[in-house]
């Protein structure tokens, strides 16, 4: 158990190229942070420097009290869970689980009961004297967390470890994941692409883009009150609608179409509208019109894409709506996000 | 497998027939060649020749001189394949932890493989004459007085280093390849499991290494029995006093200079019988694809 600290931590690689720049981040003792970003946007490399896999160039990272820029992967008191598991192919799962143990000088009995103790936890009893291939990809995947919690390291961190699997199992791994991560109430960082694994499993998010934060916070805050236009389109699924619009003494403008805004000034900006923020409206004489291009059924929903003014548009709607050619839109002036069209900053 | 469905029966002996016709003239005939002629006896002149049966093969086990070629094959073959595969996992080793420079260490490395064993051993001479050579020179330095035409020991290390040096280059491609076939993530993930560098590579890397160790051990016990006939020829020519006489050199000098062709072409298939077994280990070995 301890807390993690990232004091202004960088790493440029000897050509010049910065991977990551300014991180400034100190995890809870417990908490379940996530770094999420698209990819190249530096969030493994991070995990990474955390784990001691990589150099830190600038900046402390701490892990408890301890400032651990120099100190071996091994002493750091960590565990690590890979994005291919990286189980020891040639050690059965028992071996895999009780390595890490036994380089440590762990007596043998503590090495066995801490072994069936994370088989029982994790479900794997059945499949300790196995070699790692005749597992399958959920086993194999409980057998990588069990090489992590039998350590009882300070913190657990994650490194993409759902993206081989299948969807529907990356689904129930993920919840067992979360729940373990309750259970033993251990520091975790996890990182990931996807920004629903992120959501899901976050106590706190961190968005990660081109190496640098641009928002840090619980999943419903970043969802609700995107710090910036990337964060925006980033998190949330289907994506926020991004529209060039105008601002004009409190008025936005869309080529002809116009909305109330609550902000003072002019100029240009970003709109962003989540598609379920968008609904439809009969008689509203500044309701936005859209035409429609074609709609996907999910079900429940279904998503119309189409077009405001040139402008691409998708908005979620009811399975029950009758459609036609043009759809009349509002949205409340709340559910309303401009960023600057310049930086991408958040305004209102 | 797949199986491929020929409508012609004729079709798929053709297909085969080049390669067929390269392993019947280039290697069954002579062997056939060879079988038959281990139970001939035949005069220094080439006037007569009379069946003798096994005669050849009892001679030879009761000839001190040829028991000896086998231990010198022994511990010659032992001591190439020690040498350039302990070697060349070093150098393995040290362009895997490379970023950089891996290409051009790598190429340089490789060079010698495309150097003839003839012209290697002639190499080696020059380097190891006592007369004239660089090595002799310098070694005279430390009070070593070597002249591997006289000594045994000397001339033994001579061709051990003469066949190795070629044969680094082949075993160290493949170990390259084998230490690439490792995830990165796995050494890492040992490195946050506790285990330092040395154990990492005796627990994982190494074990992870044992198909392709097996196999370069088989490749190079194969090539020390055959094909180091020129690195021998080139420098020591089996001296001095038959101490580095190895099968294939005796058989050459028993047949095509001491014209005893009957003994000579019993040794080659006692040679061939080994490499066969040989071989057979090896692919079974390998199909059985050991660790993982």
């Amino acid at each position: 158990m301890a807390t993690i600290t990232l004091e202004n931590v960088g790493k440029t690689y000897p050509g010049g190229a910065a991977a990551v720049q300014g991180i400034n981040i100190a995890i809870q003792d417990g908490e379940f942070l996530v770094l999420v970003g698209p990819s190249g946007c530096g969030k493994s490399t991070l995990l990474r420097m955390v784990a001691g896999l990589e150099t830190i160039t600038e900046g402390t990272v701490r892990i408890g009290d301890r400032v651990v820029n120099q100190v071996e992967p091994a002493d750091r008191d960590i565990a690590m869970v890979f994005q291919n598991y990286a189980l020891y192919p040639h050690m059965s799962v028992r071996q895999n689980l009780a390595y890490g143990l036994k380089n440590r000088g762990t007596p043998a009995a503590e090495i066995t009961r801490r072994v069936d103790e994370a088989a029982d936890i994790l479900e794997i009893r059945p499949y300790l004297d196995r070699k790692p291939r005749a597992l399958s990809g959920g086993q194999r995947q409980r057998v990588a967390m069990g090489r992590a919690i039998v350590r009882e390291p300070a913190a657990f961190l994650f490194d993409e470890p759902l993206s081989n699997l299948d969807a529907k199992l990356r689904v129930t791994m993920r919840g067992e994941i979360r729940l373990l991560q309750r259970r033993l109430g251990t520091t975790s960082i996890y990182v990931t692409h996807d920004q629903m694994e992120a959501m899901t499993l976050a106590d706190r998010l961190v968005v990660l883009n081109g190496g640098r934060i641009e928002q840090i916070g619980a999943p419903l805050e970043v969802y609700r009150r995107p710090a910036s236009a990337f964060v925006a389109a980033f998190i949330g699924s289907p994506a926020m609608n991004l529209l060039n619009a105008t601002l004009d003494n409190g008025r936005l403008r869309i080529g002809s179409a116009s909305l109330p805004a609550d902000v003072a000034g002019s100029g240009a900006v970003t709109l962003g509208i989540r598609p379920e923020d968008l609904r439809r409206t009969a008689g509203r004489a500044d309701a936005l019109h859209m035409s429609v291009d074609y709609v996907e059924e999910l079900g429940a929903t279904r998503l119309v894409h189409g077009r405001l003014e040139g402008q691409k548009l998708v908005c979620t709607l009811s399975a029950d709506s009758t459609l036609g050619d043009m759809l009349a839109l509002e949205a409340d002036a709340g559910a309303l996000h401009l960023f600057d069209a310049g930086t991408g900053a958040r305004i209102n | 497998m797949k199986r491929t469905i020929f409508g012609n029966q004729l079709l798929p002996w053709l297909l085969l027939a080049p390669q067929l016709l390269i392993t019947a003239v280039f290697f069954l005939w002579p062997a056939g060649q060879a079988i038959w002629q281990s139970f001939l006896r035949e005069d220094a002149f080439g006037l007569k020749t009379s069946f003798v049966g096994l005669l050849n093969y009892r001679a030879l086990f009761n000839d001190g001189d040829y028991v000896n070629a086998l231990g010198v094959t022994l511990v010659f073959s032992v001591a190439v394949a020690a040498l350039s595969m302990g070697l060349a996992l070093l150098f393995a080793l040290a362009v895997d932890r490379m970023l950089k420079t891996a290409n051009m260490y790598t190429t340089l490395l490789v060079w010698p493989y495309a150097v003839a064993p003839a012209i290697a051993g002639i190499l080696w001479w020059f380097i190891f004459n006592p007369t004239i050579g660089i090595l002799p020179y310098l070694l005279d330095f430390v009070g070593y007085d070597w002249n591997h035409s006289l000594q045994s020991g000397d001339a033994m290390v001579l061709v051990v280093i003469a066949a190795s040096w070629k044969q680094v280059s082949y075993n160290f491609l493949f170990f390259v390849a084998g230490l690439q076939s490792i995830p990165q993530s796995l050494r890492e993930a040992a490195a946050i499991d506790g285990a330092g560098p040395v154990k990492r590579f005796f627990t994982i890397t190494f074990p992870l290494l044992t198909p392709t160790t097996f196999f370069l051990l088989v490749v190079n016990v194969v090539y020390t029995m055959f094909d180091t006939f020129g690195v021998i020829d080139a420098t020591t020519q089996g001296g001095p006093a038959q101490s580095t006489n190895i099968l294939v050199y005796k058989v050459f000098k028993d047949g095509f200079l001491g014209l005893n062709l009957g003994s000579s072409a019993a040794q080659s298939v006692i040679l061939m019988g080994i490499v066969i077994v040989l071989t057979i280990i090896q692919f079974r070995y390998i199909e059985r694809r050991v660790q993982y």
